[in-house]
């Protein structure tokens, strides 16, 4: 049998020490008539045939390695340096538990603490907790944050350019509360903010691309004695102003472009940041400094007051399991890149990304709005193009010849049928963006 | 394991250094607009050895199933076969966007598809959801589809939740986050859920406001509720639907599907009895079965069959999407390629080791430990740390340290003083469960000749006990270059 290391022989042994003859006797607390029920599932088959099974299945998708890619809409595909996976891949971080017991876990507690340094620096925040699911459970747990630091304060303003599956999951966070969603265009100083909001959502940039004015939205939502929540890219934080210096009192992000492949959607990483004011209200784990009593620097889970087995019903969120090993990979990621790699990373996605735009811009009947000298709009790594013949129709062509061009709107709003969110990242050569180019233009003939 | 000082990443750090190459740029560059642009980035610069080295090194400072016996009550800490993480890193899986379409995801697609079927056959459940990401986001979503459950029926006042007192905190946590009050249920003498006390609380004014109970089966304790089934009864009959936490799952595979017995809604925790890595922390993974009639409520969406192919698609009434996309897919690979292996026989096997180590150790551990509740258990139990004056189970676990023995879960369930609670798994040998039991005997013996062994514990570590009083008093939480 796989994975049981007793022999039949052992088993005998066993039973006979704890006093019965046979394994059935073990289970006779379970109720008789619903005992060792029928599995309707095949029986086992050996790590060989698994391979090929699995194997086979893996080929029936679709992958970005195989293809000029220019979907992103909330999943990106960025380079991945061959140390992170052989980092994660050692079986003592892989196969460790939560560092609950602190001696024997120094290693996954020193690479927490590492992490929330180097992603606090990043987002521009003083703490940094050691994960959340994905970036839209940790935007949702934000709100909530906010939405109870708040008190009376009932009102949500999010951006109409959230990405939509985040609207989503807030929405079923929220579902057994008194909450009142609001939802504003453009930028955030346009939100209608007054005594009874708690906080304020923008997204850097937003789901469209667009880098929105952090600043005059946190003013703005201060004045009113709400918080302002940013959900950053991290990469782009890496040459852009950081959310905290702009005036956000609790960032998140989406960590999966920091190391980790898109995986269908996960494991991603859900960072989440906070002013030092607001650290005793954050969800999740954190780890802190400490010493032992011959001084020695060590690492410990701290702040647990805040955390389910400590608190239970009071605990400020349920979460246990989070995305550690993910965040061991994005950790390592930040590591290897540090300064001036994460700094060439994000600017490689700009210019390239900038170069596709204008291209793009160049063709007859397509248009790309954020360039428009009136709009005054900046953008990151993905920006909206507006077709001539419906959005999902190029998509689907060009799919099929192994250039996946982006994400028609239509997906998520059955209105916008001639608009394509495109992603640049630094995945994509030149040669790749013009054969961009020149796809689309032979596709909307 | 590495007792030599580290120093962080950021203490590593020289300017100029990096460690990883970047392609130049082949475009036209477009400058940063001054107004938006970064003035600086305090992150360290490090070579590609030196950072392999550092978390090498780092690596080397943890206790892991690869490398100890990690037997954490209600943890499942077994073996995860390496096979898994082969098949979870194919460029297929690694490679692929989850908006790309269903007709180029139908291989990721069947994956889901079949795990759902196969979870549910091991269950006994109708239709299941596998979008959570971990076990209490699992939680959350089977008491947001109670929730919906009830107010879909006009019964929104049904607010309480029934919880006993073994529970997990994740189970109060959770019902917090739906909106809901908990009322505790204590343990009889047996360890089970006292009957008197949950039919008053049943009975009474408040019947009308019951949504229904958490139950974990076997519970905390390691032992399986005898009343499970009258459990659901009651529960069912005051209108109220009974949720499992399946936590233990790895006593009962192939022996028990909880939905043939009155279980509602439930889920499984993927990392624990699927054998998927716990990664120090995380990933992990829910699946959220129910029964029949809860099946339009469920996350999504879910995969289903279409034609010849497999689709996505959302639940009439679903409460929604609780993460983006569809779950931690790498996290389902793995589970699906084990539960493969396994095959029915297999899962039946597991369990039947899970319990048969855990009696085992059980009967050779009660030589010098008091076990709380000495009926069979499950695949775990909880003994006491109360073994001679002065000493703690926190002195317990920090000696088993030194022996090279990751610590059981410890003051926990909360219903135990001094609680040991300890699940040894399927995966373990009689050996290694003799040599644990063996140094169990042996600390036993030191707490009463010699305790200042088990009060200086560990002196095998990189480091000593911590102290978290002053670590949480004034809290250093990056570092401060």
């Amino acid at each position: 049998m796989p994975f049981i290391a007793n022999s039949d022989a052992d088993r005998k042994a066993m039973l006979a020490a704890v006093g019965v003859s046979s394994i059935e006797e073990l289970f006779t607390d379970i109720p008789s008539a619903k005992r060792f029920p029928k599995l309707a599932l095949p029986e086992g088959i050996s790590e060989l045939e698994v391979t090929r099974e699995i194997e086979a299945m893996a080929a029936n998708n679709l992958n970005a390695s195989s293809c000029a890619w220019f979907l992103g809409a909330g999943a990106y595909n960025h380079f991945i340096p061959a140390a992170v996976g052989a980092i994660s891949s050692r079986g003592e971080f892989l196969t460790a538990y939560t560092p609950y017991q602190p001696e024997v876990s120094q290693g996954t507690l020193q690479a927490i603490f590492e992490y929330q340094s180097m992603a606090a620096e990043l987002l521009g925040m003083e703490v940094v907790n050691a994960s959340h699911y994905d970036g839209a459970t940790a935007l949702a747990e934000a709100v909530l944050m906010a939405w109870n630091h708040g008190g009376s304060r009932k009102k949500v303003f999010l951006p109409t350019a959230l990405h939509p599956e985040y609207r989503d999951v807030i929405r079923t966070y929220f579902a057994a509360f008194d909450v009142q969603f609001v939802e504003y265009a453009g930028e955030p100083s346009s939100a209608a903010v007054d005594e009874t909001t708690s906080c304020v959502v923008c997204a850097y940039p937003d789901f469209e691309g667009r880098v929105r004015d952090l600043k005059a939205g946190a003013e703005k939502a201060h004045a009113a004695g709400a918080l302002f929540i940013v959900h950053a890219d991290p990469i782009m934080c890496a040459i852009l102003k950081s959310p905290g210096e702009l005036g956000a009192d609790i960032v998140t992000a989406e960590g999966q472009a920091l190391g980790n492949a898109m995986n269908f959607g996960g494991p991603w990483l859900g960072m989440m940041g906070a002013t030092a004011k607001l650290m005793r209200k954050m969800p999740g784990r954190i780890v802190g400094q400490a010493q032992d009593h011959e001084g020695r620097r060590g690492f410990v889970l701290t702040l647990t007051a805040r955390e389910q087995h400590i608190r239970r019903e009071k605990a400020v969120s349920n979460i246990c399991s989070n995305q550690g090993l993910v965040m061991l990979q994005a950790c390592v990621y930040m590591a290897l890149m540090g300064k001036n790699g994460m700094r060439q990373v994000a600017e490689l996605c700009w210019n390239k990304a900038h170069y596709a735009a204008s291209e793009i811009a160049k063709l007859p009947g397509f248009k790309v709005p954020v360039l428009d000298k009136a709009a005054a709009g900046a953008f990151f790594k993905e920006f909206v193009v507006t077709t001539p013949i419906p959005a999902a129709a190029i998509v689907d062509k060009l799919s099929r010849a192994s250039v996946v061009p982006g994400l028609a709107l239509s997906k998520y709003d059955p209105k916008r049928t001639h608009e394509l969110l495109v992603c640049v990242t630094e995945m994509n050569t030149k040669a790749q963006i013009d054969l961009l180019a020149t796809s689309l233009k032979e596709a909307a003939k | 394991m590495n007792l030599m000082p580290e120093k962080l990443i950021y203490e590593l750090s020289a300017p100029g250094r990096i460690g990883a190459s970047l392609p130049d740029n082949d475009v036209p560059a477009t400058p940063v607009p001054a107004n938006l642009s970064r003035d600086s980035l305090k992150l360290p610069e490090v070579d590609e050895l030196s950072v392999i080295r550092h978390f090498t090194r780092l690596s080397q400072k943890n206790f892991s199933i690869d490398s100890h016996f990690y037997p954490l009550g209600s943890c499942t800490m077994k073996y995860n076969p390496k096979v898994n993480e082969q098949l979870a890193g194919l460029r297929g899986w690694r490679d692929a966007h989850p908006l790309i379409g269903d007709e180029f995801s139908q291989g990721a697609l069947e994956l889901i598809y079949r795990l759902q079927e196969s979870l549910c056959a091991i269950g006994g459940f109708a239709a299941s959801s596998l979008q959570p990401a971990a076990g209490a986001h699992g939680e959350l979503s089977g008491v947001f589809v109670v929730r919906a459950w009830h107010v879909s029926r006009g019964d929104a006042k049904r607010t309480k939740m029934l919880i006993p007192d073994s529970a997990h905190g994740t189970n109060p946590a959770t019902c917090t986050m739906a909106g809901y009050t908990t009322l505790p249920v204590p343990s009889d003498a047996e360890g089970g859920v006292d009957m008197a006390a949950l039919k008053a609380a049943l009975g009474g004014a408040q019947r009308e406001e019951i949504a229904g109970i958490m139950i974990t089966n076997p519970n905390t304790l390691g032992l399986f509720d005898r009343n499970i089934e009258e459990i659901a009864r009651l529960v069912h009959e005051a209108g109220g639907l009974v949720y499992g936490d399946g936590a233990n799952m790895n006593a009962v595979t192939g022996i028990f599907k909880p939905g043939n017995s009155g279980i509602d809604v439930m889920h499984f925790n993927l990392h624990k009895t699927f054998s998927t890595p716990h990664g120090g922390g995380g990933p992990g993974a829910g699946f959220v079965g129910v029964r029949k009639d809860l099946a339009d409520f469920l996350p999504g969406p879910i995969a289903v069959k279409k034609g010849s192919g497999y689709a996505l698609a959302m639940p009439s009434k679903s409460i929604g999407r609780v993460k983006s996309f569809y779950g931690n897919f790498g996290v389902l690979v793995r589970a699906f390629a084990y539960v493969r292996m396994l095959g029915a026989t297999g899962l039946r096997r597991l369990a039947e080791n899970a319990v048969l180590n855990a009696n085992y150790l059980k009967v050779k551990v009660e030589k010098s430990y008091k076990v709380k509740y000495p009926r069979r258990c499950m695949h775990e139990f909880v003994a006491m740390g109360d073994i001679a004056p002065g000493i703690h189970t926190l002195d317990i676990a920090k000696r088993l340290i030194d022996y090279g023995f990751h610590p059981p879960t410890i003051y926990f369930p909360l219903i135990v003083p001094e609680a040991i609670m300890i699940e040894p798994t399927e995966t373990e040998d009689k050996e290694t469960l003799d040599a644990f039991a063996e140094v169990l005997a042996k600390i036993a013996d030191e707490a009463r000749t010699n305790p200042d062994l088990l009060h200086n514990a560990p002196t095998t570590t990189p480091v000593g006990r911590l102290d978290e009083v002053a670590a949480a008093r004034s809290p250093v939480l990056c570092f401060k270059g």
